[in-house]
């Protein structure tokens, strides 16, 4: 089968993505309306209180957002993956003259193309309550490369996830109770000097905080780091691409090999 | 059926030898051998989980065998898969179509996935919907459709790349009396053009039908080949049905009309009645017409026995019998289904 055809079928399977969020726009809630929906609540009900040293909370609170957007990013290839396999759709694309692969990369290309909808939204959103840019153009463009990056990771993170469950509602359920936690146990919001010792010290290692961090230094918003940062955060942009092409780097052949075995027998 | 001499030349048709699958411990298939000449209809007849669909993934390539081998088209279906798939048409039990999309979609995009133009896999589309009477629903949502035109639409989305075989797994299953004739003229319709069909049924009354040869299968196994008439000439004549109302009376009846079979008379097990209110079904008593014998004939020792028949009746064989014959009694599960 020549890589041509494995391209275009894979558009072909891309624009069915697309021809769904069409017919449900609910699909894309997760990356869109939840996003804007944390930023307003943290912005205008908890952003009284809370006191950034080197910034606004609105410039600190964005990259946060984007950061657990991204997290919950798992949700959608997951039940898309999910729902795909246990209808037996898949069944009928393998009986087709098609490589496996385009399916896969189909699926990839339009959940990371919903995943960076998503990003302007926020973006968006964050331009009209005062958030933005500060540092220059290469900075956006690395800041967006690194969002561009880990998002990559999490597609394949999720969509490894649709094929180990049972059905797309336990994926619903596993990513609520592991991104919740993670995005909340960290600088997603709040900074870390608020937190207990105990809590301060799991925040400053999760790597949902060096991504913050991370996008936060990029854009030239406020990090609200103590003068004597914690080690992953103090070089948060190196450690958040580690970070991702760790996640790329384990989550993507589990991702194939789970495919495999699904689409076996 | 009658078919394109031309085509036999340059198609080939399915053959398998030895064929099985193995789940864990158990096989879900073996030992099946199938040849199945360009332009013929191939039945595959049998209980649920008798090993039809195992048969038909292993021959669509979405299965492996564990032993055995199996050409469609002319290709090896494990080592070809890709050349395989290039000429079948598939329509599995479980209607694979995308719920998400319209019906018209989904077929364009089958045919852009089987290497159509956009403006061919439109055309397609748009001919196959009007094929199988889905015209008026072409821009429906499927999620929204009923089950027997999902199965109509599957079909469809088999028909997009005209195959050289076609492969349904229980076509007419869910499909209401007309639409199932229907659906067997447009088969048929293929067959004359040459295409080669491997179809599986529960419904003998279809394999008669359709099918140039019938393979039984019975768990994993083949329990009987030939052509309709050639099984039916296997488990005799026609069938002599006697119906009574009380079944304490069924072994005296039965002894009554022992001398008129061609073997043994049959004592249907009961039929489960639904509900409590119902009348209990008649009791039926099943058996081989000898030769030359005369309905009257049983009438008159029904009568002599003193025993009160409902109904007597003589009836061409079925494949139901021929079933019944080799496969043995139905397991309890597919009664109840």
């Amino acid at each position: 089968m020549s890589v041509g055809y494995v391209l275009g079928d894979s558009l072909v399977f891309a624009r069915r993505h697309l021809a769904h969020i069409r017919q449900i726009p609910e699909k894309l809630f997760d990356v869109t309306l939840q996003p804007i929906m944390f930023t307003l609540l943290f912005a205008f009900v908890f952003g009284g209180v809370i006191a950034i040293p080197d910034g606004s909370y609105r410039e600190y609170l964005l990259g946060g957002v984007m950061i657990q957007s991204l997290s919950f990013g798992i949700m959608g290839p997951a039940t898309a993956i999910a729902t795909d396999v246990r209808e037996g759709v898949v069944d009928r694309f393998r009986s087709l003259p098609v490589a496996r692969a385009s399916y896969l990369i189909g699926h990839i290309l339009a959940e990371l193309g919903a995943t960076l909808i998503g990003v302007t939204v926020l973006s968006l959103s964050g331009l009209v309550i005062g958030w933005g840019i500060h540092s220059s153009v290469l900075g956006a463009v690395a800041g967006y490369g690194l969002v561009a990056l880990f998002a990559f990771s999490v597609v394949w993170l999720g969509t490894w996830l649709g094929l180990i469950v049972r059905s797309p509602d336990a994926a619903q359920g596993v990513v609520f109770l592991v991104v919740f936690p993670a995005t909340f146990l960290a600088n997603t919001f709040v900074p870390l000097g608020g937190l207990s010792p105990v809590l301060r010290a799991i925040a400053a290692w999760n790597p949902v905080s060096t991504l913050a961090a991370a996008v936060r230094t990029l854009f030239g918003n406020p990090t609200a780091l103590p003068p004597d940062p914690p080690w992953p955060l103090e070089h948060a942009v190196v450690c958040a691409i580690g970070w991702s092409l760790l996640l790329l780097a384990i989550s993507a052949p589990l991702a194939i090999r789970a495919f495999r075995r699904r689409t076996q027998d | 059926m009658t078919y394109d001499e031309s085509v036999l030349r340059t198609k080939k048709g399915v053959s398998a030898a030895g064929l099985g699958k193995r789940f864990g411990d158990r096989w879900a298939l073996r030992g099946l051998d199938l040849e199945v000449p360009a332009g013929r209809v191939l039945g595959l007849l049998g209980h649920n989980g008798a090993g039809k669909t195992t048969a038909i993934r292993i021959l669509t390539t979405l299965s492996t065998p564990s032993e055995g081998s199996a050409r469609v088209a002319g290709h090896d279906v494990a080592t070809e898969g890709a050349q395989v798939r290039r000429k079948i048409g598939v329509a599995c039990q479980a209607a694979t179509v995308d719920g998400l999309l319209t019906a018209r979609a989904n077929l364009e995009m089958v045919a852009r996935l089987c290497h159509l133009t956009r403006a061919q896999a439109k055309q397609r589309a748009g001919e196959l919907l009007e094929r199988l009477d889905l015209a008026a629903h072409g821009d429906q949502l499927v999620k929204t459709f009923s089950g027997g035109m999902r199965r109509r639409l599957d079909l469809a989305a088999s028909f997009v790349a005209s195959p050289e075989v076609l492969f349904l797994d229980e076509p007419t299953t869910g499909l209401d009396p007309r639409s199932r004739n229907e659906l067997w003229e447009l088969l048929r319709e293929r067959v004359r053009g040459g295409t080669t069909l491997v179809l599986t049924t529960q419904y003998l009354d279809e394999a008669d039908r359709l099918a140039d040869d019938i393979v039984v299968l019975d768990h994993g196994t083949v329990a009987a080949r030939g052509t309709p008439s050639e099984l039916k000439q296997r488990v005799g004549g026609d069938r002599i049905t006697v119906a009574i109302a009380d079944r304490s009376i069924g072994e005296r009846a039965r002894v009554a009309l022992a001398r008129f079979g061609d073997g043994e008379a049959v004592l249907e097990p009961p039929v489960a009645a639904e509900g409590t209110d119902l009348v209990a079904p008649p009791t039926r008593i099943v058996l081989r017409a000898r030769p030359g014998l005369r309905l009257v004939e049983v009438v008159r020792a029904l009568d002599a026995a003193g025993i009160d028949a409902h109904d007597v009746a003589r009836r061409e064989t079925t494949l139901d019998d021929v079933f019944l014959a080799i496969t043995g009694p139905r397991p309890a599960a597919a009664v109840q289904a």
